[in-house]
C-alpha cells in the first residue's frame, strides 16, 4: 500500500504522505489556510477554529464497503459532516478540500469577530502591529466594522510581568495556547498555564522567578498578536522601521541562525541600533528556536557605552590614544624585535577571517608556530576532523533504532538548543546515553544514565567502548547495557565535554569515543548520515580555531607541523620566566580569567579587543576591534557548519574587524597588500583548508525551501525575521565520509583518586561574564555562585542550605551560596563562576577558605 | 407499575448488598460471568436497544463494539458529573440505588476487558459518591469487585473520583482530561475515547443511568427490555421534572409517554397557572411550546419541534415566565461554564449574555436581537464540543417562538440617551 495520499484542494490535486493534515497538504501547493493556535512545530488542537473548511470524504456502501459512484463513475463525495478543522483532520484518499467556499468565508469571518470581540484593536501602539497575524488575517478574512458594542468590551490587564522578561497584555491574548503548547511539548519547561476559564482564562506563570525558563522569548515569536512581548524590545521600535540583518548567536557551538532588527535613532545620533535578535529557521541547526542567552545577551555588541573607540598605546605610564598608524607601526615593530620569543593567544569567540589571518601573521609573517587558544578547555579537533557529525545530518532525523551518547556535559546549560534536540530525538524514541559524574537535566530523557566517580571519566568511556567490542556479552551491567546498545543502533552520534575532566583527558576521550564510532572496521557508524562525534566546545567557533590552524601543532586544515610552537600553557609559563618576551593577545583576557597572574616578564604586550580587560589594562598596545554584528565574516558551528553572518550595524568608534588589524599588521611585517574584504580572505581560506574546499560567500548563502514554511499569509509567523533569505551555511565532510579514518590506539590513563571532597564547575547559561553583564535586562537571571553537595557531606563539613562560604577561584576569593541537593557522596559542584581549565577536579582544602 | 431505575421507592434498603442481592441483585452479572462470552453480553445489549441515558443517545452496545478486541488495557468510565440545569437523576441513582449502577458498570467491563472501572463524581455530589464508595467497599469484602469476581478469571476494580464542579467535565474528553489531573477541557475528536481514551488508552464512558439499566437487560433479555418504548427509544427513563409544576422529582416512566402526561405525572401545573413552555433538556435544548405537548419522549420525539429529549430533565414555565429572562438566565449558566478552549464558546456565550442582559435592563435596541440571533447562528457548527452547540438553543429557540417578547423590552426601553450612543458609534 502507498504511503501516499491523494486529495483535491480547490480543484487542486497534491499528493502527500499519509498522515499530513490538510492544512499542511495546502500549504504545499501555496494555499495558506488562515490558523492561530496551529503551529507546525506544535501538536494541534483546533482551539482557535479559524482554520474551518469542508471536506468531502468519499461515501461508501454500507453492505459492500465499495465507494458509491457518481455518474462520472467517480466516488461521491459526502460534505454533511459540517465544517472540520483542517489543522486537526489529517487527508485521506480521495477526499476534497474547499477552502474559499461561502460556508468556509463566514466561518472565518465569524470566528475573527469572535476575536476581535474582545480584542483591544490597539495596533497603533502595538509591537505586533505590522507583522500580526491576527491583524493580517482580519484584513485577508474579516469584516470591517464589529458589532460589538464598545461598552461591551472586556477590559484587562496590559502589563502583567510573567516575570521580568516576558510581559502579558492580557487584552491581547486570544487564548490559542500556543506559548503554553511550547512551553509543555517543544521545551518541557510548563511554568506557564492557564488559569481559570471561559472568558475569564489568562496565562499565568507557575514558577519564581517568574516564566523560569531559558526558552521564553521564543513564545513572544510563536504568539500570534502582540500579547507577549520581551522586556527588552517591548514598546521599542515598530516592525516596518526595522531592516533585518541575518547573523550567528555567539555564545555557544550551535550556531543558532539569527536576524537582527536594527533600525536608525535620532536619539544614538542617528546610528543604526539593535532592537531585537530573534531565530532564523535554519532546519538543520536551531529549527525556529533560539535560547534567551542568545536573543538576550547581544547587548555587548553595539549598546554598550565600555567598548573601546580608539588606539591605544602606553606612554609614560598610561594609555593614550593614537591613530590607527602610529598603533600598527609600534606593534608590527615590537613583534618582530624578539626573533622567535614571540607567542599569540587567541579568543574562540572570533571568525574564521581572524583566526586564518591570526596564524597567517605569526606563522608567515613572524616565523613562529608559538600560537594556541587562550583559554583550552576541550581537545579532540584533529579527532573530530576524522569522524565529526558526517555532512548531511540532522539531528532532527534520529529517534527510533537510533543512539545518542553524551559525555561529560550539561547540554542544558552549555548549548541548549543541542539539549532541546537531542531530548527531542530521544522523545522521539532514540536511545539516549548520559556519561557524567552527576545528574543533569538529560538524565529525565535517557534511557542509559551512569554516575561515575569522580576522575573515573576516562575510564568509563573506555569501558564502554570495550564492551561495546564484544557483542552480545551483557554481563547486566547498565554501561554495558548501553554499549550493547550504542553498537547496534542504526545510528550513533556522540558529545562530549568538559565537565569534570581536564584538557589531556578530553583528548583520550575523544580518541576512546572515535574507536566506538569506527568499530566494525569501516562498517562502523562513522562517515555516513547522522552519525558522528559532537565536540560540546566552550564558544562559538572553537570548530573554526582548530580548522584554520590555532594550534601550536597543526596548521590550517590539520596539516601536522613537524616543529610544533609551544602551547597555551607553555606560553603563560615562558611569559612569567621571560622566555617569551612579545605576546600579542586576540579576543581573550587571560589576566581577568585567572590564567595569567600579570605581565611577568613580558617585554611587550598587545591586546586586540572591544573591551578594556584587565589584560588590555596592562598592555603596551591596545587594538580595538569591531564586534561580529558591525561586520561580516563566518563561524564554524561545532557540526561543522561553515556559516556566513551579515553586518547589522555601523563599526563603533574608529575600530577595524579583527581580521583588518593583523592584515595590516601583516603588510608591515612584509606579508604584502591586506586584503580588503573578508570574502576575499574567506577564498583564501577555502584553498588553504582542504576541508573548506569549493567554499565561499555565495555557497554559503545559498537556501532551499525550508519545512515548514514560514512565510506566507497562515501566520505562524507573520514578520520578516524567522524566514532565512541568508544562507544555511555548508558542512564540512569528515575524513571518515571518505573512508580516510581508522581506529587510534589510546594509550591507557592512570585513573584520578581524589582524597577528600572532589570539586568540579559545572556549567550554567548565565553565568556571569564580561559579555553577558553588558545585557541589563538578565541582570536578575545571573548564575550565583552557588556550592552544591549532598546533606552528609554538608552536615560533615558543618554547612547548611543558603550558607554563605568564600570560595577561591582563580585567584579571587567568591562568595558562594552553599545548595544542599542530590549531588553524589564526596563531590561538590561549583557553578555561576568562570570556566577554569586544567583544573577541574581539586581538593577541597586547596579551594575553599574560611 | 413496579420501578426498573428507581427500586428503591419499591424495595428498602437497596442501598445495602444484601438487600440488593435478596432482590435479584448481581444475577445479571453472574449471568454475564458464568455464562456469556463478552461478545455475547455486548450482542445482548446491543439487541436491546438500549441507548445513552446522558443525551445524545448513541446505542451503548454500538459503542462497547468500538473498544479494539486486542486492547490490552481498558477503562471503563461512569459519567457521573450531572451539571445539566434541571438534571438529578443519576444523583438519586448513586445516592439510594448504588449496586445497580456498580452492577452495570462491572457487566461492561467484563464486555469490554477492562480492569479498572473509574466513577468521576461531580465535585458537589459528596452524598452520592459516598454512599456509592460504601457499596463499592461491600462489593470488595463480598467477591463482587477485586480478584476473581464471584468465583470467575474475571477481576476488575472500582474507583470513585471527585471533579472540581465543572460542567464541561461531563462532556466524555473533558472529564478524561479531568481525571488524568489536567484541565478539565474536551479535545477535537478523533481520537475517539474508544480507541484513545484514558490514559490514551481504550476507554468506554456511560451515563450512570445507562449503567443503572444493564444488569436487568442481562437478567430479562433483550426482548423484554424492547417490548418497552418504541423502536428506537426502548426501555425506562428517568425524567427529572422542575419548574413550575406541583411535585418536581424523578419520575421513571417508559419511553414513548408524552410530555402532557409528564405534567400531570408530577402533579400538574403549579397554582393551576397555564402552561407556557418547557425545556426538554435542560438549559441546552430548545424551547417547546403547548402544540409539542403530545409529542412523545424519545429520542425523536421532539425532531418535529425543532427540539431533543436529552437527559430528559423537563424545566416547566408557566404563564407568568418572561422568556428573555430565561434565556439570560440559561446563557448566564453557559457563559459562566464555557471552558474556553475554542474561540465561539467563549466569546459568543459572553458576548450573548453581555446583550441579553442589557435587554434585560431595558437597554436593548432592535438591533440587538438581530446580533443577538446571528451571534447564536455564528457559533452553530463551528464550536469545538457540544457544550458550545448547545449553548445557542435556548437563545435561538426563545427569539423564535417568542419574538414579541423580545421587540417588547425594545419597545419599552427606548432611551433617547441610547439612540444618541449608537447615532456615535
Amino acid at each position: 500500500m502507498s504511503d501516499l495520499v491523494k486529495l483535491i484542494i480547490d480543484g487542486v490535486e497534491v499528493e502527500v504522505p499519509k498522515g499530513t493534515l490538510i492544512v499542511d497538504a495546502a500549504k504545499q501547493i501555496g494555499n495558506d489556510i488562515p490558523v492561530f493556535c496551529y503551529h507546525p512545530k506544535l501538536e494541534p488542537v483546533g482551539m482557535c477554529r479559524m482554520c474551518l473548511v469542508e471536506v468531502g470524504f468519499p461515501m461508501r456502501d454500507r453492505a459492500t464497503g465499495e465507494f458509491v459512484l457518481d455518474e462520472n463513475g467517480k466516488p461521491k463525495l459526502n460534505f454533511g459532516r459540517g465544517l472540520q478543522t483542517a489543522c486537526t483532520t489529517p487527508v485521506g484518499e480521495g477526499i476534497e478540500v474547499r477552502t474559499t467556499t461561502e460556508p468556509v468565508k463566514d466561518a472565518q469571518s465569524s470566528v475573527l469577530e469572535f476575536l476581535l470581540s474582545s480584542h483591544p484593536l490597539d495596533c497603533p501602539i502595538c509591537d505586533k502591529g505590522g507583522e500580526c497575524p491576527l491583524q493580517n488575517l482580519t484584513m485577508q478574512h474579516g469584516h470591517g466594522t464589529t458589532r460589538m458594542v464598545y461598552s461591551d468590551k472586556l477590559h484587562l490587564n496590559k502589563h502583567v510581568p510573567l516575570g521580568e522578561l516576558i510581559y502579558l497584555d492580557q487584552e491581547r491574548c486570544i487564548q490559542c495556547a500556543r506559548c503554553i503548547r511550547f512551553q509543555e511539548e517543544v521545551v518541557d519547561d510548563p511554568v506557564i498555564r492557564f488559569h481559570n476559564r471561559g472568558r475569564r482564562t489568562e496565562i499565568v506563570t507557575m514558577s519564581d522567578p517568574g516564566f523560569n525558563s531559558y526558552w521564553s522569548g521564543n513564545t513572544t515569536d510563536i504568539c500570534p498578536v502582540g500579547a507577549l512581548t520581551t522586556a527588552d524590545f517591548r514598546f521599542g521600535a515598530r516592525p516596518w522601521e526595522m531592516k533585518p540583518a541575518a547573523s550567528l548567536c555567539t555564545h555557544c557551538p550551535v550556531g543558532c541562525n539569527t536576524t537582527f532588527s536594527t533600525r536608525r535613532e535620532a536619539k544614538s545620533g542617528g546610528k543604526h541600533v539593535i532592537k531585537r535578535v530573534m531565530p532564523r529557521q535554519n532546519e538543520w541547526v536551531n529549527e525556529l528556536w533560539m535560547c534567551d542567552k542568545g536573543r538576550f545577551g547581544h547587548h555587548y555588541a553595539a549598546d554598550s557605552a565600555a567598548r573601546l573607540k580608539r588606539p591605544l598605546i602606553r606612554k609614560n605610564g598610561e594609555l593614550v590614544e593614537v591613530s590607527w598608524s602610529e598603533a600598527l607601526d609600534f606593534a608590527a615593530g615590537k613583534l618582530q624585535q624578539y626573533g622567535t620569543a614571540v607567542a599569540g593567544l587567541s579568543g574562540d569567540r572570533l571568525s574564521n577571517e581572524d583566526l586564518f589571518q591570526f596564524q597567517k601573521l605569526f606563522r608567515k609573517g613572524l616565523k613562529s608556530h608559538n600560537i594556541d587558544l587562550a583559554a583550552r578547555r576541550l581537545a579532540g579537533g584533529d579527532v573530530v576532523a576524522k569522524v565529526g557529525l558526517s555532512s548531511g545530518s540532522n539531528l532532527k532525523e534520529l529517534g527510533k533504532g537510533d543512539a545518542i551518547i553524551v559525555v561529560a556535559s550539561d547540554l542544558h546549560e552549555e548549548a541548549p538548543v543541542w539539549w532541546l534536540r537531542v531530548k527531542q530525538a530521544a522523545e522521539r524514541g532514540a536511545a539516549l546515553i548520559v556519561l557524567n559524574v552527576r545528574s543533569t537535566r538529560l538524565d529525565k530523557y535517557a534511557s542509559h544514565v551512569r554516575h561515575y566517580a569522580p576522575g573515573q571519566a576516562v575510564d568509563a568511556v573506555r569501558q564502554l567502548v570495550n564492551f561495546a567490542k564484544v557483542e552480545g556479552d551483557s554481563n547486566g551491567d547498565a554501561l554495558s547495557a548501553a554499549a550493547e546498545t550504542a553498537a547496534n543502533a542504526n545510528n550513533l552520534v556522540i558529545f562530549y565535554g568538559s565537565e569534570g575532566v581536564d584538557y589531556e583527558e578530553t583528548a583520550v576521550i575523544a580518541q576512546h569515543l572515535a574507536n566506538l564510532l569506527l568499530m566494525k572496521n569501516g562498517d562502523g557508524h562513522a562517515g555516513r548520515p547522522n552519525n558522528g562525534l559532537i565536540p560540546v566546545w566552550p564558544h562559538n567557533n572553537t570548530q573554526g580555531a582548530w580548522d584554520m590552524g590555532v594550534h601550536p601543532a597543526f596548521g590550517p586544515g590539520y596539516a601536522a607541523l613537524e616543529t610544533p610552537g609551544l602551547n597555551a600553557a607553555a606560553i603563560y609559563e615562558g611569559a612569567a620566566n621571560g622566555e617569551i618576551k612579545a605576546l600579542f593577545v586576540m579576543g581573550a583576557d587571560p589576566v581577568g580569567d585567572g590564567l595569567m597572574a600579570d605581565r611577568g616578564q613580558l617585554e611587550f604586550l598587545a591586546v586586540q579587543e572591544l573591551f578594556l580587560t584587565e589584560t588590555a589594562q596592562l598592555a603596551d598596545v591596545v587594538l580595538p576591534a569591531q564586534s561580529w554584528a558591525e561586520r561580516e565574516g563566518t563561524f564554524t558551528s561545532g557540526e561543522r557548519r561553515v556559516q556566513r553572518y551579515y553586518p547589522a550595524v555601523l563599526p563603533i568608534g574608529d575600530n577595524k574587524a579583527d581580521w583588518q588589524i593583523l592584515a595590516e599588521i601583516g603588510e608591515r611585517v612584509g606579508l604584502g597588500k591586506p586584503a580588503f574584504a573578508a570574502s576575499l580572505i574567506f577564498n583564501e581560506v577555502a584553498k588553504a583548508v582542504t576541508q573548506y574546499k569549493g567554499m565561499d560567500y555565495r555557497t554559503l548563502a545559498q537556501v532551499v525551501k525550508q519545512w515548514p514554511d514560514v512565510g506566507g499569509e497562515d501566520g505562524y509567523y507573520a514578520g520578516n525575521a524567522q524566514k532565512n533569505r541568508a544562507g544555511l551555511g555548508q558542512v564540512w565532510a569528515s575524513a571518515a565520509e571518505s573512508g580516510d579514518a581508522v581506529a587510534y590506539d589510546v594509550a591507557e590513563t592512570a585513573v584520578h583518586v581524589n582524597d577528600g571532597l572532589a570539586l568540579i564547575r559545572t556549567a550554567a547559561l548565565y553565568t556571569p561574564g564580561t559579555l553577558i553583564s553588558q545585557s541589563d535586562v538578565l541582570a536578575d537571571r545571573l548564575a550565583q555562585p552557588t556550592i552544591s553537595l549532598n546533606a552528609q557531606d554538608a552536615a560533615q563539613m558543618e554547612l547548611a542550605e543558603g550558607d554563605l562560604i568564600d570560595v577561591n577561584v582563580a585567584g579571587d576569593t567568591i562568595a558562594a551560596l552553599v545548595h544542599i541537593n542530590n549531588t553524589p557522596a564526596g563531590l561538590m559542584l561549583l557553578s555561576g563562576v568562570p570556566y577554569v581549565a586544567g583544573t577541574a577536579v581539586a581538593q577541597i582544602g586547596q579551594e575553599i577558605k574560611d | 407499575m413496579a420501578h426498573i431505575l428507581l427500586r428503591h421507592r419499591d424495595v428498602e434498603n437497596i442501598h445495602k448488598l444484601d438487600v440488593y442481592r435478596a432482590n435479584g441483585g448481581y444475577e445479571g452479572l453472574k449471568k454475564a460471568l458464568t455464562e456469556m462470552t463478552p461478545a455475547e453480553v455486548i450482542d445482548v445489549v446491543r439487541a436491546s436497544g438500549l441507548r445513552g441515558r446522558g443525551g445524545a443517545g448513541f446505542p451503548t452496545g454500538i459503542k462497547w463494539g468500538f473498544i479494539p478486541k486486542d486492547a490490552e488495557e481498558v477503562y471503563i468510565l461512569i459519567n457521573t458529573d450531572e451539571s445539566e440545569t434541571g438534571t438529578f437523576k443519576d444523583r438519586e441513582l448513586s445516592e439510594k440505588n448504588p449496586h445497580q449502577v456498580i452492577e452495570g458498570a462491572i457487566i461492561a467491563a467484563y464486555a469490554v476487558g477492562a480492569k479498572r472501572i473509574y466513577n468521576y463524581f461531580r465535585g458537589e455530589f459528596m452524598d452520592a459518591g459516598y454512599a456509592m464508595e460504601e457499596a463499592v467497599q461491600e462489593c470488595y469484602a463480598n467477591g463482587l469487585l477485586g480478584e476473581n469476581i464471584l468465583g470467575t478469571d474475571f477481576s476488575c476494580d472500582f474507583v470513585c473520583h471527585y471533579g472540581a464542579g465543572a460542567y464541561i467535565c461531563g462532556e466524555e474528553t473533558a472529564l478524561i482530561k479531568s481525571l488524568e489531573g489536567e484541565r478539565g477541557q474536551p479535545w477535537s475528536k478523533p481520537p475517539f475515547p474508544a480507541i484513545e481514551g484514558l490514559y490514551s488508552k481504550p476507554t468506554v464512558v456511560n451515563n450512570t443511568e445507562t449503567m443503572a439499566n444493564v444488569p436487568q437487560i442481562l437478567v430479562n433479555g433483550a426482548e423484554w427490555y424492547t417490548s418497552m418504548g418504541t423502536e428506537k427509544s426502548t426501555g425506562p427513563k428517568i425524567v427529572c421534572m422542575s419548574g413550575h409544576v406541583e411535585n418536581p422529582g424523578n419520575y421513571e416512566v417508559i419511553m414513548g409517554t408524552t410530555y402532557r402526561e409528564l405534567i400531570e405525572m408530577a402533579g400538574g401545573m403549579r397554582d393551576g397557572k397555564a402552561f407556557k413552555a418547557l425545556l426538554p433538556s435542560g438549559g441546552s435544548g430548545p424551547v417547546i411550546t403547548a402544540d409539542a405537548l403530545d409529542a412523545p419522549l424519545t429520542y425523536e420525539g421532539l425532531d418535529a419541534h425543532n427540539s431533543v429529549m436529552g437527559s430528559a430533565s423537563v424545566i416547566v414555565m408557566d404563564e407568568t415566565t418572561d422568556m428573555v429572562w430565561a434565556a439570560q438566565k440559561m446563557i448566564h449558566f453557559f457563559h459562566h461554564e464555557s471552558c474556553g478552549k475554542c474561540t465561539p464558546c467563549r466569546e459568543g456565550t459572553f458576548w450573548m449574555e453581555k446583550v441579553l442582559h442589557r435587554l434585560m435592563n431595558g437597554q436593548g435596541t432592535e438591533k440587538d436581537i438581530e446580533t443577538l440571533n446571528s451571534v447564536a447562528a455564528q457559533m452553530k457548527g463551528r464550536t469545538l464540543c457540544a457544550l458550545g452547540e448547545f449553548a445557542i438553543n435556548p437563545v435561538l429557540s426563545t427569539i423564535r417562538l417568542f419574538p414579541e417578547e423580545y421587540k417588547a423590552k425594545v419597545k419599552n426601553s427606548q432611551s433617547e440617551d441610547w439612540e444618541k450612543a449608537l447615532a456615535t458609534q
